[in-house]
């Protein structure tokens, strides 16, 4: 099952190969990672998609996360109230005439079209997984020709 | 002051007095100060040598062990001993000299990613960019080092920040806001603890190395003899209990005695203290101690509930909480019926073995305990002599028994017995070693000889890498693959390195040539030829039930 974690570390080098590091040592899947400064410059605000198999694993990569001296506090989305969201960049198959039906996809999601040219178009979209998945699938009919997507960002109510 | 003369001021306020290390190309500017620095240092003759004296010296004497190397091929050489205190949780800090800050990343001379390499082996680890964050960092190393769970900290310096003069600032305090362990167990837990004892009709201690870290021995006994509960314990808690002592069961697990694993088996609570079950003592983990509830007190929450799933976890230092713990006991069981059936399996299953045609291993043990009345330090190799020394010595004071736990690293015992023994040069030091495992570490002899580090090494000499051909013989159809090993003439080596060299291959020839070696006053080289296929029994086999023993007698 996937969990939502947050880790507020020390903004330092070697801090993320750290974290990563303890995630591959010990066999975890990571499905994202989003890492940035925070208001304060010398922390940084991670957010993690675990994968984990079970509630015993989850308990272990909190407590192994604040072993790491450079790790000042683990917050696990699981069960607390949160919203999620997630930006994806996709690029699509485009053609003059499929544009009021891709306007009328894009109008039903947060999304936007930010540049289109001949036969290709690009789509930025936010949104929490299950909103981002749909659109995806929606957008699977134009031809996706690439997708990137920044992971989950986390922050509690 | 440079960053060379503050690295060895900060070294002398926080209490180091030896350093065993190598010099190399980007530690020149430590080397000089230590040209004319009162601190000792101990010349090795391989960089791994001197994580393990640094190790043994902590182990023997609770202060925090201090090696050093050059960058490159000198810190890789160290990363074996770090590993070692890592699993192990020894706290050492290694200091390593790394090219110059402009360089890193350039593929230098000598150059090798050290904090990478030793990330997942350390506690903790820098790399100094800048001379003014040195003494800070030395003060957290040391720390970090010592508190909580202890383990290795690695401090890697350029030799340009080892160069640069700057103000010297001693940092007074260490605050570390990602960093802050618990000693004291939480009352409710404590409370919780209490009442399962007090319901317990078949309680068993089992105690691990953090009875030793925390210097814990004495309530742990207080805690036993309340109680009337009989005591276990793990390779690495071995002399937290006096091994004499009624309630002792010894070690249990993989070779413990039959009867320690007998009564874990059968035991209703156990109650775990700085030990982390790990699968050398649980064998096969779904048919450990079902009918026992768990009480687990480790200072690492990471520890508890890992393997075994815990009734009630207490976080925090065995001292502390064993002392709560003993406050706040108000009923005790009665373990009599208990005791006596724990005394009936010591009866009917006592640690034995068979005489065959030469020493018996074993026997070697014994006569090195009765000569020494249970009161040297021991120090192993990795292997059958590592099991014997844990089987037939009796220790009865912590801090008595080195021995790699975790990483079981071949070559340990010897580096580590010249650590202990410069950390305690009143006692009598011995290295238990198998033929196999001496010859990892043997150029230390150098540096035992030089610095007259008069340690005492029993080789148990089989002409195998014994506890692997027993493998072999039990599990692989005795096809001895690559396992029967060649060795030097041990005497003339001893000889040749100015020690002294006693080959015994008598049995009535043990016990005098112990007592020489102790009265020699210098290195001392036994060389006991021992039955060659003899086997460490008990033992269970991996991934079977730790009652289900092997005893060979058969």
């Amino acid at each position: 099952m996937k969990h939502t974690i947050s880790v507020l570390v020390e903004n330092k080098f070697g801090v993320l190969a750290r974290v990563a590091g303890l995630f591959s040592a010990r066999g975890y899947n990571i499905s994202s990672l989003a890492v940035s400064e925070t208001l304060d410059p010398g922390i940084s605000y991670m957010t993690i998609v675990v994968d984990a198999e079970s509630e015993e694993i989850l308990e272990q990569i909190k407590k192994q996360l604040n072993k790491l001296i450079d790790v000042i506090s683990v917050t696990d989305f699981t069960k607390k109230e949160h919203v999620d969201r997630e930006l994806i960049l996709v690029k699509v198959n485009y053609s003059a005439k499929d544009r009021a039906k891709l306007e009328a996809i894009l109008h039903k999601y947060i999304a936007k079209l930010i540049y289109h040219k001949a036969d290709t178009a690009i789509i930025e979209a936010v949104g929490e997984q299950a909103q981002i998945k749909q659109l995806i699938e929606m957008l699977a009919d134009f031809g996706i020709r690439e997708l990137i997507r920044t992971g989950r960002l986390a922050i509690a109510y | 002051m440079t960053g060379a003369q503050i690295l060895i001021e900060c070294l002398k306020r926080e209490g180091v007095d030896v350093i065993f290390g190598y010099p190399g190309g980007q530690v020149l500017p430590i080397f000089d100060q230590l040209y004319d620095s009162d601190i000792k240092f101990i010349l090795v003759r391989h960089e791994q040598g001197a994580a393990h004296a640094a190790e043994g010296y902590t182990r023997a004497t609770g202060k925090v062990g201090v090696c050093l190397a050059t960058s490159g091929p000198g810190a890789t050489n160290l990363t074996t001993g770090i590993a070692n205190a890592y699993m192990d949780s020894i706290p050492i800090v290694a200091i390593t000299g790394q090219v110059k800050s402009f360089l890193i990343g350039n593929d230098a001379f000598q150059e090798a990613d050290v904090t990478g390499i030793t990330r997942p082996i350390t506690k903790h680890n820098y790399l100094v960019k800048d001379t003014q964050d040195l003494a800070r960092i030395i003060r957290e190393a040391f720390y970090i080092a010592s508190t909580g769970r202890p383990g290795p900290v690695l401090i890697d310096i350029p030799s340009d920040v080892q160069q640069k003069e700057i103000e010297f600032i001693w940092p007074e305090e260490v605050r570390i806001r990602g960093y802050n362990p618990t000693y004291f167990g939480h009352p409710g837990q404590i409370k919780k603890a209490a009442k399962l004892i007090a319901q317990a009709k078949k309680p068993i201690l089992y105690v691990g190395g953090g009875v030793i870290t925390s210097g814990a021995s004495h309530e742990l006994k207080e805690l036993a003899e309340e109680l009337k509960t009989p005591v276990t314990w793990t390779l690495m808690g071995i002399g937290a209990f006096p091994a004499v002592h009624p309630l002792s069961l010894g070690m249990l697990g993989m070779h413990g005695t039959a009867y320690a694993n007998y009564a874990i088996m059968e035991s209703d609570l156990i109650i775990a203290v700085g030990a982390r079950f790990d699968d050398r003592v649980t064998g096969r983990l779904d048919s450990f101690a079902k009918t026992a509830k768990v009480i687990h007190i480790d200072i690492d929450p990471s520890s508890i509930s890992k393997n075994v799933k815990v009734d009630v976890p207490i976080v925090g230092d065995a001292k502390n909480i064993l002392g709560q713990l003993l406050e706040e006991l108000k009923d005790i069981p009665d373990t009599q019926e208990w005791f006596s059936s724990v005394e009936e399996w010591k009866k009917k299953h006592p640690l034995t073995y068979r005489e065959k045609k030469k020493i018996m291993p074993q026997y070697v043990i014994q006569q090195i305990d009765e000569v020494t009345a249970g009161e040297a330090i021991i120090t192993t190799e990795v292997g059958q002599n590592q099991m014997w020394a844990a089987q037939w010595y009796k220790y009865n004071h912590p801090r008595t028994f080195i021995s790699s736990g975790g990483l079981g690293t071949m070559g340990f015992g010897f580096p580590a017995a010249m650590g202990a023994k410069i950390g305690c040069p009143d006692k009598v030091v011995f290295d238990i070693a198998g033929d196999g495992s001496i010859q990892m570490n043997i150029q230390e002899l150098a540096t035992c000889v030089c610095n007259k580090i008069n340690v005492k090494v029993a080789i148990l000499n089989n002409g195998y890498l014994g506890m692997v051909r027993q493998w072999q013989e039990l599990f692989y159809k005795k096809r001895y693959s690559h396992t029967c090993i060649s060795g030097p003439d041990f005497v003339k080596l001893a000889e040749s390195y100015g020690a002294v060299g006693i080959r015994v291959s008598k049995k009535e020839e043990v016990r005098p040539a112990i007592e020489r070696a102790i009265a020699t006053d210098n290195v001392v080289f036994l060389d006991f030829h021992v039955e060659q296929e003899e086997n460490v029994f008990p033992m269970v086999p991996a991934g079977e039930a730790i009652n289900r023993m092997i005893d060979g007698l058969a």
